[in-house]
């Protein structure tokens, strides 16, 4: 029955999103944290999302009905390619009685855009919030196919 | 006079099958809400039960072996169609959550309807069975 397979179709599209609010976590606590270089400051990190194409445990091609259907899918989910850093400005402030200046008297703050970053949060906590929806429908008609000539 | 199951039941029980597929493919829309160039996919309904029917039963009758049959020829994503982007996005990507939505949930709604005549058919047959 292809509606069990909307279950890992949803799973992978909550999992790709709870990383993505991960990252929205993490970019957000880190948006203060100071450095007395560009190297170690820490730059905004985003997830890459990308189809996955390919099911491992794909039908074989039958004749049948349902495995005619089957092959027919434009993709089996959503997953995170990787997570890239972001090669935006940091932004450098003069602040020479800061513990972590440099020689010059500069501190590098991360280029963390803290707006963007909890419109992000928004839309990744929809879209989690969809995907939560889509599964609760398909199993609705699951139970209802369960009780089928009853 | 035997029952015959494909008979009696009709479209609904492919229909509900396809219902189901449809399902999985705007679910998959849906999990690619946020992928850079992913364009959104959606099946044509009716074109593809009238396949399923012409499997079924009433095929177009072929007389030489070199006439192309219309049954069987379904498969490895050809009959999924591109949605017509309303408004995509910068990043290549065509999913309209909305419209999704929308779609999904009255495909859930076409689905509890194939299921209802289904079951009523079931019925018909359970009480012809037992004669009341």
């Amino acid at each position: 029955m292809s509606l069990g397979n909307i279950f890992d179709l949803a799973g992978t599209g909550m999992s790709a999103q709870s990383i993505r609010l991960n990252t929205v976590a993490s970019n957000i606590a880190n948006a203060e944290s100071v450095s007395s270089s560009t190297g170690e400051t820490y730059r905004a990190r985003h997830p890459v999302f990308s189809v996955i194409r390919d099911q491992v445990n794909q039908d074989a091609f039958g004749s049948g009905f349902g495995n005619d259907f089957n092959s027919m899918s434009a993709g089996y989910g959503v997953k995170v390619d990787g997570i890239v850093e972001s090669q935006g400005e940091l932004r450098q402030k003069y602040q020479p009685d800061h513990p972590a200046a440099d020689a010059e008297g500069y501190v590098y703050y991360p280029n963390v855009d803290v707006v963007s970053e909890m419109a992000d949060m928004i839309s990744a906590s929809r879209a989690y919030q969809t995907n939560v929806e889509i599964m609760n429908t398909a199993k609705q008609m699951m139970q209802k196919v369960l009780t089928l000539g009853q | 006079m035997a029952i015959n199951f494909e008979a009696a039941l009709g479209i609904h029980d492919q229909a509900l099958a396809l219902r189901s597929q449809r399902a999985e493919v705007l679910a998959n829309n849906i999990a690619n809400a946020d992928t850079p160039g992913y364009q959104s996919r959606d099946m044509d309904f009716g074109d593809l039960l009238a396949q399923a029917k012409g499997q079924q039963g009433v095929a177009i009758q072929r007389t030489n072996a070199r006439h192309i049959s219309t049954a069987g020829e379904m498969g490895l994503g050809s009959d999924l169609k591109y949605r017509t982007p309303m408004q995509p996005s910068i990043d290549g990507n065509t999913v309209d959550m909305q419209i999704e939505q929308a779609e999904y949930t009255e495909n859930a709604l076409a689905f509890q309807s194939s299921f209802t005549f289904l079951n009523s058919k079931f019925r018909g047959l359970m009480s012809a069975i037992r004669g009341e």
